[in-house]
């Protein structure tokens, strides 16, 4: 009995110390989701994209070294329409035949509160770049973490709905786009696997 | 039964109000406009001014809504006898004729409210008030609320064929007052009256 009991305390200070020490490395895209709302008429409308890929290597006691990368596949949008879908594709909006994928790129990663982060970074649509950052929330269950935020954007800074579309009238500039991850962690080297 | 309506009913004027009269036209107009503009926006290719023609139906339609919800309050409270004797099927007729079409004046705008909400699209009265999503977005649902919005509008026109086909046989043909009591302005013609 005392047996057990010693090793069931090893095993749960071994859980615990894990647990703290967590990194998270793989973003779980199947339950992550890149979405993003705008006005059209002074009409919310909502859409998403479907494919996307994210690379992240988070501990959030080593911020210094902590960083995201997203490749986001433009043709993957859904609108809600399959017209504005194909509308989209073309040369005023994304342009997706020369700017297949829009990139976000972190820069710095810094803690403003607990699990709450500010994380700046380079966002590149249609080959043109801005410097964007964002306040991202997360929340951690285990060797999994959501991380959620949100991210104003102004169409116009990346010739996003060029020409007949680039009044504001019909599609407004603003744009946000939402995005929730879930991310796993890889055990910190040299923890074992019980 | 026919003792105390033919007595009400001979109470009643054969009068149309003027404020029943500008219901009437005011609506025949928007109704027609609505129509047309319904037709000829769907087949416009996809642009700022399509999504303005989309913008602007949809608030005609809301309109043609709470006018009709208000026409109907009235004609309730001021009801009009037949302009002359009638045999009783006709009268019949004429009753669910007038039944229908504002059963259809109230769907056709419901129908593409519901419509509008399932193909993701939210109805913002005059870019002002959002109404309400009764349905989730539900792509197919969406497709099979066009459909009914299309037969209802086609029904409808049918219908006002029939109704004008109609008037104009009254005024033309029997030479009654049928039309002119919608249609104040038109006096019998001199060379009826000599």
């Amino acid at each position: 009995m005392r047996r057990i009991a010693l090793v069931l305390a090893a095993v749960l200070i071994c859980v615990r110390g894990e647990a703290q020490a967590v990194e998270y490395r793989q973003v779980v895209a199947e339950k992550s989701s890149i979405a993003f709302a705008y006005r059209q008429m002074n009409v919310p409308m909502e859409g998403a994209f479907k494919r996307f890929a994210g690379q992240i290597n988070f501990d959030p006691a080593k911020l210094v070294e902590a960083s995201a990368r997203f490749d986001i596949d433009l043709t993957s949008i859904d609108t809600g329409a399959s017209d504005s879908d194909e509308e989209v594709q073309r040369k005023p909006w994304f342009n997706t035949r020369v700017f297949p994928q829009a990139q976000f790129v972190s820069s710095s990663i810094k803690a403003v509160r607990p699990n709450v982060f500010d994380v700046s970074g380079r966002l590149t649509i249609k080959g043109k770049a801005s410097d964007v950052h964002t306040l991202v929330s997360m929340k951690q269950a285990g060797a999994k973490a959501v991380f959620e935020g949100a991210l104003a954007i102004r169409r116009a800074d990346f010739a996003i709905g060029e020409g007949m579309w680039a009044d504001f009238g019909t599609v407004a500039n603003e744009v946000q786009i939402k995005f929730r991850i879930l991310a796993t962690a890889e055990p910190v080297a040299g923890a074992k696997k019980q | 039964m026919s003792q105390s309506a033919s007595i009400s009913s001979a109470a009643l004027s054969s009068a149309y109000g003027s404020v029943a009269v500008v219901f009437h036209w005011a609506m025949a107009l928007m109704i027609v406009a609505i129509f047309g503009l319904g037709l000829f926006m769907s087949n416009v290719p996809l642009s700022p001014e399509k999504l303005r023609y989309y913008a602007w139906h949809k608030w005609a339609g809301a309109s043609v809504f709470l006018l009709a919800a208000l026409r109907l309050l009235w004609s309730l409270t001021h009801p009009v006898a037949m302009s002359a004797p009638v045999p009783a099927w006709k009268q019949a007729m004429a009753k669910w004729t007038h039944r229908m079409f504002y059963v259809l004046m109230l769907a056709i705008p419901v129908s593409g409210w519901l419509m509008s909400s399932a193909k993701g699209v939210p109805t913002v009265y005059l870019g002002l008030w959002r109404l309400p999503d009764l349905v989730r977005r539900d792509p197919e649902l969406g497709t099979l609320l066009q459909g009914l919005h299309g037969f209802l509008n086609y029904t409808m026109a049918s219908m006002l064929v029939i109704h004008v086909a109609a008037a104009l046989k009254h005024h033309l043909w029997d030479k009654d007052e049928v039309l002119v009591r919608m249609l104040p302005f038109l006096r019998t013609p001199q060379w009826r009256q000599s």
